[in-house]
């Protein structure tokens, strides 16, 4: 039986811990609330875009010019780029696992492609690295205040390697913020571009050919893609570590009341056998 | 027809403005639009320049560039890469870089391609210009 100084020990420790899990489920919410402004903020010019673009498309559909375009272009699977966008620290719950379990799925699943990565976040390209992946650039550090351009330069990146056909296609994987309890690990394709529906048949006047418009836009289109999979990322990451911190602080609260009921009763099970010590001991002595 | 129309400026990043407007003055591509209450529908590609409109009888200037606009509905909706609001403009960075650019484009060993130094040099001017609009 351990002895009361290292039970008292053993509560402290816990107590301890909880004190820094529940710091960090702190700050995780702020961070939250700051990452899920961003994310709101960014929707109404999401919005906008994908509509226009929807119109712009239905406009320039009949132009040869659409078709050769090399964002379009639609080629077998070959050179496959997977973006995995993970955190760049952990304590998250599954976060990461769930990414990085995903991209092996991916390459798995594509086993007569060549898959390369793009990786953005440390715990994935840490992973990865050790295990000797073909990665095509890493980007460590972006997370919190990432701004758009930074990630564009990475969708620019990526096209690049596109028009260039060393890639076919450009698939990003990351968790997509559902709500402060769920993320969905989600894997869409934004290379080639697959073009939005038209919302409404409006007749605009063109101030530029629709076709020219429409070669404009695109590249716009996927950095924006990038950029919105990151906030969706950031925000995810923060709402998965808050859950985790929140529960491994209530899991702390478990342990350490479990502790001191254990304390208290070896210290009456230490008393107990003084008395009984003390007892016999008077019985013997009469 | 309504006698003000709804203007909506936004980067990726956040939404500048949201609001009703008597006139919009948009640098397009191919050179300034202006805008009034029931203009036809239209998208056109922005320009670099000074985005400037009157909202209750007082004009406001944006620096813009990179992006469209589309106009349909009594809306104008302006989506640009980056858009400042006059006051926010930091004069004197903008300075300096026109100056860079400057230089960048006179001397091509700097290694800087000539038509980005330009674009480069045409949005510190887009700048300055509207920090010095009244």
């Amino acid at each position: 039986m351990p002895s009361l100084i290292d039970i008292r020990r053993r509560i402290r420790s816990v107590k301890n811990t909880q004190q820094i899990t529940k710091a960090m489920k702190m700050v995780s919410a702020a961070k939250l609330r700051r990452a899920q402004d961003r994310t709101i903020a960014s929707r109404p010019y999401a919005n906008i875009f994908r509509t226009v673009l929807g119109n712009v498309a239905a406009a320039a559909s009949g132009d040869e010019r659409v078709a050769a375009n090399p964002l379009l272009a639609r080629r077998e699977e070959r050179n496959v780029l997977l973006v995995l966008v993970t955190a760049d620290k952990g304590l998250a719950g599954a976060f990461n696992t769930n990414l990085i379990k995903g991209a092996q799925r991916f390459a798995a699943e594509r086993k007569d492609a060549n898959v390369r990565m793009e990786l953005i976040g440390r715990k994935g390209r840490d992973f990865f690295r050790k295990r000797g992946a073909a990665i095509s650039g890493e980007h460590v550090g972006l997370g919190n205040k990432a701004r758009y351009e930074d990630v564009a330069a990475i969708a620019r990146k990526a096209m690049d390697l596109f028009r260039g056909e060393e890639i076919d296609a450009v698939y990003v994987l990351y968790n997509e913020f559902k709500s402060v309890v769920a993320q969905k690990l989600t894997l869409s394709r934004v290379l080639p571009v697959e073009l939005p529906e038209q919302a409404g048949s409006v007749d605009y006047i063109y101030e530029q050919p629709p076709a020219e418009m429409l070669e404009d836009l695109l590249p716009r289109y996927v950095e924006m893609e990038f950029y919105r999979a990151l906030l969706e990322s950031v925000a995810s990451e923060h709402a998965a570590r808050m859950t985790a911190m929140d529960a491994a602080t209530s899991n702390a609260a478990d342990m350490i009341e479990r502790l001191t009921l254990f304390m208290n009763r070896v210290r009456q099970a230490s008393i107990t056998k003084e008395i009984i010590e003390v007892v016999s001991g008077a019985a013997a002595a009469e | 027809m309504a006698a003000t129309i709804e203007l909506e400026v936004a980067t990726p990043e956040r939404e500048l403005v949201r609001e009703q407007v008597s006139e919009v003055e948009i640098p397009g591509r191919n050179g300034y639009l202006g805008v009034l209450p029931g203009h036809a529908p239209l998208v056109g590609l922005l320009g670099i320049g000074t985005l400037s409109f009157v909202a209750g009888g007082v004009k406001r200037y944006f620096a813009v560039h990179s992006g469209f606009v589309e106009v349909a509905d009594d809306h104008v909706r302006v989506l640009a890469n980056v858009a400042e609001a006059r006051e926010e403009i930091d004069v004197h960075r903008a300075r300096n870089a026109y100056q860079r650019a400057i230089e960048a484009s006179i001397n091509p060993s700097l290694g800087l391609d000539p038509a980005a130094a330009l674009d480069a040099m045409m949005r510190a001017q887009a700048r300055i210009a509207t920090a010095e609009k009244q």
